[in-house]
C-alpha cells in the first residue's frame, strides 16, 4: 500500500510558492485605528490575516494585495501602498 | 466568528478570489468531506504532492460529484459538494437525481455567473446581456434561476447566500448541517477577472448585488422567508441604483438605458414571485 501515498495530496502551506511576489499593492495596518471588528480575517481570501493579541498580522510571505482587507474595513485602518 | 482557515495561504486562487472567501464556511461543520468537480476550486485544491485545502477532499469529474457524495454519505455525516455553476450545468442530471433521492448530502454551488476556469464562457445562470467570450455582444438568453429549481425539487432546505454576507452564509451552512436530507445553498460569487472589476472590490460587488437587489437572499426550511439584509430592500425605495451595481463591473460596458430597464423590470418579477411564494409556503 506504499504506492497509494504518492497518489494523494497532503495539506500544506505554498502549494504555488510564495504567492507574495504577486503583490503590487502592499496592505499596511494601522493599530491605533483599529477596532478590531475582525471583518479583515472573515473577508481575507487567502487567510493570511491573522489576529494574535488584539493586533492584526498579515503574512506578506503569501499575501498577494488584492485589497479586500483595506476596502471592507469599517476604520479605514489598512492601506494599500504600491510596493517598491 | 468561529471561523477557521480551510484554504491554506500560497494556494493558486487569484487575487480577491471569492471561493477562497467562500470555503471559510466550510469550518463550521464537523469532520467534514468536500466533493469538488472540476473548476476552479479544482485548481485551487492545488497539485499533487501538496493540497491547498486543509479538509478532505475528493476530485470527481463534471457530471458524477452528487453520485459520488451519495455514496460517500452512506458512510459519513458532513459530506459536501463544493460546485460551480458550469459543473451544475453539466451534471444536472445527477444533481437533479440526488435531489429526487434526498440524499443526505450538502450542496453549496458557487455561481460566478460563467464557466471562468476555461476562460469566461457563458453558463445558465449568466445575467441576461452579460459580456462573456462566447456572447461578446452581451447574453441573449435568459438567466435561469438555481435555487428555485431546486426549491421545486421538495428537498428540506434551499438557501440563497453571498460572499458579501459571510455572517449570513455561516448562519444557513451551520443550520443546513443540522438537517437530515438533500440541503442546497446558492452562493453569490462575484469573480474579479471575469467580471472585470478590480480585485478589491469582491465583497463590495457581492454587497452592491444585494442592495440593489439583483440578488436576494432566502431561505425555506419548511417555511419559505427572505432573509437577511434583503429584508430591507424589499421596499425598492430603500434600494441602491441598479446602474450602481451594473456599472462597476466591465461586463456590462455599452448597456443601454433601455436594456437597463429591462433588467431592472425582470429583477421586479424575480421579487414579485419571491413575494407569492412567501406568502404561500408559510407554516406559521
Amino acid at each position: 500500500m506504499e504506492w497509494l501515498k504518492t497518489l494523494i495530496s497532503r495539506p500544506s502551506k505554498g502549494v504555488s510558492g510564495k504567492t507574495g511576489y504577486w503583490r503590487t499593492f502592499k496592505p499596511i495596518y494601522d493599530r491605533d485605528k483599529c477596532v478590531l471588528c475582525y471583518e479583515c480575517y472573515v473577508y481575507c481570501p487567502e487567510n493570511c490575516v491573522e489576529i494574535v493579541e488584539k493586533v492584526v498580522k498579515i503574512d506578506y510571505d503569501f499575501c498577494k494585495g488584492c485589497g479586500i482587507c483595506s476596502e471592507v474595513c469599517p476604520a479605514n485602518a489598512i492601506e494599500m501602498v504600491k510596493e517598491d | 466568528m468561529d471561523l477557521r482557515c480551510v484554504l491554506l495561504p500560497g494556494n493558486p486562487s487569484c487575487q480577491g478570489c471569492p471561493h477562497a472567501i467562500g470555503l471559510k464556511a466550510l469550518s463550521v461543520l464537523e469532520n467534514p468531506i468536500v466533493v469538488v468537480p472540476a473548476g476552479c476550486t479544482t485548481i485551487i485544491a492545488g497539485f499533487n504532492p501538496k493540497q491547498s485545502i486543509d479538509l478532505p477532499v475528493v476530485h470527481v469529474p463534471f457530471a458524477s460529484a452528487p453520485a459520488v457524495a451519495c455514496g460517500l454519505s452512506k458512510a459519513y455525516d458532513n459530506v459536501v459538494v463544493w460546485m460551480g455553476d458550469g459543473a451544475t450545468d453539466i451534471g444536472f442530471s445527477t444533481l437533479s437525481g440526488s435531489a429526487i433521492r434526498n440524499d443526505n448530502i450538502l450542496v453549496v454551488v458557487s455561481d460566478n455567473e460563467a464557466y471562468m476556469n476555461t476562460g469566461i464562457q457563458m453558463s445558465g445562470t449568466t445575467f441576461w446581456k452579460a459580456k462573456t467570450t462566447t456572447t461578446p455582444a452581451g447574453k441573449r438568453e435568459e438567466k435561469k434561476d438555481l435555487a428555485l429549481i431546486m426549491l421545486m425539487h421538495r428537498i428540506p432546505y434551499v438557501a440563497t447566500a453571498s460572499v458579501g454576507y459571510m455572517r449570513d452564509f455561516v448562519r444557513k451552512v451551520k443550520k443546513a448541517s443540522k438537517i437530515k436530507g438533500f440541503k442546497f445553498i446558492h452562493l453569490h460569487s462575484p469573480c474579479p477577472p471575469g467580471w472585470r472589476f478590480d480585485s478589491s472590490k469582491t465583497v463590495e460587488v457581492a454587497r452592491m448585488a444585494v442592495k440593489s437587489g439583483a440578488w436576494i437572499l432566502w431561505e425555506y426550511d419548511g417555511s419559505f422567508r427572505i432573509t437577511g439584509m434583503s429584508r430591507m430592500f424589499r421596499d425598492k425605495s430603500k434600494r441602491i441604483p441598479l446602474t450602481e451595481y451594473l456599472r462597476v463591473q466591465g461586463r456590462f460596458k455599452g448597456l443601454t438605458e433601455e436594456d437597463v430597464r429591462t433588467i431592472e423590470e425582470r429583477i421586479d418579477e424575480v421579487w414579485k414571485l419571491l413575494d407569492v411564494l412567501e406568502n404561500t409556503i408559510n407554516k406559521a
